[in-house]
């Protein structure tokens, strides 16, 4: 099977440890993969602190970039989220009768990492090996928009010598939210330690989650506050086996 | 004063006015240092919560029941000129008078000629959120009529200068004993105890004397029946009840949205209502009356139709579905944003995701623009209303509105979030603009980067991330150079 891979903006530039697990998961997998150079962002930040024409330019950007791909996996499930739930909006409204038949073909072919394994390899035993207590942080897009449901449970009841440790309130909003992060800085900060509790709580070793994005949130916050507890994306703990264990980030 | 009222700093008094009223973000800085409301806040909406998640569940058909909700609600509004003329007719016919207004002033103008006309000093009021929109009581008081409310917690907020901050339980920031203070300052009972029996009984003093003696009430409606000229108000403690039978004159206000096109239709919507709204299978009181029956209840009857904004929100195709909702507060008891602020940050008698979309949609865009950003757009509002209004997705329609207001303004110009915005489309436009400016921003960062590999403070718009978070340092290498390093290796 061939993919296309679609690393967002922030996992390029900040977590490319993320994008190299997702490679060396899906090829020890079978998978054949591409990666366009050209790609840059789904157009998501700009969308939703309310640039809509400069969301849509980027939108029109992946689509046309995708265009020829079999299968695009992304992993991050609010990119995944901007492209299923605001796409059509923006299309319909800014775009044209071309750019919206070829989205409609491309959208199918668009899985969030935990869909691409379960839905479309039909895989929950990755052959990962993680020895350590993990909670798993459902990302509201996860939660709300792409409905995982149990798919990244499934995946993580497989990985040997894992221990899941559950985590309560697990559907309420980290407090990230993007510029909501910056431009509600306290009142993210205050769902921030609720949060944090939670997750101290359950006394896990690594949070992990879909989508980076909250990871940094998160993770921000446990450096800051010396937690002792890491983050790190789903992908890396599948990436992850006795041969060739997690990479050890900072 | 006890050592506890000088302990925590004075809290400002609540401005729900959105004209005036200071920005989201400012607004909730007190509201985040006051340890009292925000445990007050969390511990009742995760009780509402909790109770609403398992009557929810208990209900196989609670999906079905939502579209249905939606589907009356989305027809009501669809042909809502017509619905409210039919409502006209009925009610008149039954012996009830309708007036319109347009906007706030009018209604206030045409409820205080009302009370004139009854040489009425005195009114008694249920509780009504859109009385608290056209900011009545103030008015009232101003022109010498005295209000008093019935509700439990309008009582509290009425005797304790306060504010609501939620629409359901407009109290929920106040707990037992800071009711105990009130009460006993207010009603004059030193001795009054905490005790709920003790709060409830000298409140029911109170009221008994109020119902007994007023005899002009002014209410709101939950819903209006366009077949029958009907009028529902659901409540919880019966003192809607009393000021719909004991009075001689009832005059309620409405917005003009409240209706619904037949009887039928409150099969569905007060099975959705309560449940949504207290966690109840069936509110304890469902008062429904058409125009007056002679011999039974008040014998003059007003309904005011307020418009104030709604029909502009009508106009306009993704922004309708706002006036959908029935004001269950479903949405601000599942938010995470409300859960640490609480009504009153919104500066709005209408909180939570649904005031961030109603209220500036009321003010025609021209105030509240903060609130359409008060949301971490984490869908929990959408999920739980029983009506089906995609609050995210209104959100972020409006956040265009407000940028495409702001964007050309000179003060714009070096805003960090518009210069921001600018640029980084820029970069994402060609790869190639993009890869640079990654590796400019990993150059510039190691002027920021502490030797433990991250960020810990960084200036301008940074800084309000890492006023609480570190932010780790810029990768060396970006996954697209990995990819093409491997590429080239592979060759």
């Amino acid at each position: 099977m061939r993919a296309s891979l679609f690393i967002t903006c922030y996992n390029d530039t900040l977590f490319p440890e993320t994008g190299r697990a997702v490679v060396s998961l899906l090829e020890r997998l079978g998978v054949s993969l591409d990666f366009h150079p050209k790609q840059t962002c789904c157009g998501q930040m700009h969308a939703n602190t309310g640039f809509r024409g400069e969301a849509f330019s980027q939108a029109k950007r992946l689509v046309r970039l995708y265009q020829e791909a079999e299968t695009v996996v992304i992993p991050s499930s609010s990119c995944v989220a901007m492209i299923r739930d605001q796409y059509p909006g923006l299309f319909e409204e800014l775009g044209n009768e071309s750019l919206r038949r070829e989205f409609a073909a491309l959208l199918p072919r668009v899985y969030e990492l935990s869909e691409f394994l379960i839905d479309r390899l039909g895989v929950e035993d990755v052959g990962a090996t993680f020895p350590h207590r993990v909670t798993y942080h459902a990302s509201c897009h996860g939660v709300r928009a792409l409905h995982l449901g149990d798919r990244p449970y499934r995946l993580l009841r497989k990985v040997r010598s894992l221990t899941q440790m559950p985590l309560p309130n697990v559907d309420r909003c980290c407090g990230f939210g993007g510029t909501f992060s910056v431009k509600n800085a306290e009142v993210s900060s205050a769902m921030l330690a609720v949060k944090l509790e939670d997750i101290v709580a359950t006394g896990a070793e690594y949070c992990t989650a879909l989508d980076n994005s909250c990871l940094m949130h998160l993770g921000g916050a446990m450096h800051r506050q010396y937690v002792g507890m890491k983050t790190i994306h789903l992908a890396e703990i599948l990436a992850s086996t006795e041969a060739s264990p997690a990479e050890a980030t900072v | 004063m006890s050592h506890l009222a000088t302990a925590q700093p004075a809290m400002p008094h609540p401005d729900l006015d959105p004209l005036s009223a200071p920005p989201f973000p400012k607004a909730a800085l007190p509201i985040l240092r006051n340890p009292q409301l925000r445990h007050n806040v969390a511990h009742a909406i995760d009780v509402i919560q909790a109770k609403r998640a398992k009557l929810v569940t208990e209900k196989a058909d609670w999906q079905e029941l939502r579209s249905a909700a939606s589907a009356i609600r989305a027809q009501a509004l669809e042909n809502l000129g017509a619905y409210l003329e039919e409502f006209e007719t009925r009610c008149t016919a039954a012996g009830g008078t309708v007036h319109w207004a347009a906007d706030a002033a009018e209604a206030r103008q045409t409820i205080l000629d009302l009370l004139r006309q009854e040489n009425a000093s005195e009114v008694i009021k249920i509780k009504t959120m859109t009385s608290a929109e056209i900011q009545l009581n103030p008015f009232l008081e101003a022109a010498g009529v005295s209000v008093f409310e019935t509700d439990l917690a309008e009582i509290i907020l009425q005797l304790g200068d306060d504010e609501p901050s939620h629409i359901v339980v407009p109290a929920l920031h106040v707990n037992r004993s800071q009711v105990r203070e009130i009460f006993a300052r207010r009603m004059g009972l030193k001795d009054l105890s905490d005790d709920p029996h003790a709060l409830t009984a000298a409140a029911r003093t109170y009221l008994r004397q109020k119902f007994l003696n007023i005899p002009t009430a002014i209410g709101g409606a939950n819903f209006l029946v366009a077949e029958t000229g009907s009028v529902a108000v659901v409540e919880s403690e019966g003192n809607g009840r009393m000021c719909l039978t004991l009075p001689r004159t009832m005059i309620t206000l409405a917005g003009i949205e409240k209706v619904l096109p037949r009887f039928q239709d409150l099969e569905v919507m007060l099975q959705v209502l309560a449940r949504s709204a207290t966690g109840e299978r069936m509110n304890p009181y469902t008062s429904l009356w058409t125009g007056v029956t002679p011999g039974d209840g008040p014998q003059r009857f007003h309904v005011v139709l307020l418009d104030n904004g709604r029909s502009s929100i009508l106009s306009r195709t993704k922004e309708r579905q706002t006036l959908k909702c029935i004001r269950c507060a479903a949405c601000m008891n599942a938010c995470p944003v409300y859960r640490q602020t609480g009504g009153h940050a919104y500066g709005s008698v209408y909180p939570g995701p649904i005031g961030a979309i109603l209220t500036p949609q009321l003010m025609q865009m021209h105030h509240a623009q903060s609130l359409p950003f008060a949301s971490s757009l984490c869908g929990a509002c959408y999920e739980v209303c029983p009506v089906k209004i995609n609050i995210p997705e209104v959100l972020l329609e409006l956040r265009a509105q407000v940028v495409n207001q702001e964007r050309h303004q000179f003060a714009r110009l070096l805003d960090p979030m518009y210069l921001g915005m600018k640029i980084a489309n820029l970069l994402f436009q060609k790869a190639w603009r993009f890869h640079l400016a990654q590796r400019l921003g990993r150059i510039g960062a190691r002027l920021f980067t502490q030797r433990d590999g991250w960020i810990h403070s960084l200036p301008s718009i940074g800084a309000k991330w890492t006023q609480t978070r570190d932010l780790r340092a810029l990768s060396s290498q970006t996954f697209h150079e990995w990819w093409a390093a491997r590429k080239g290796e592979a060759k």
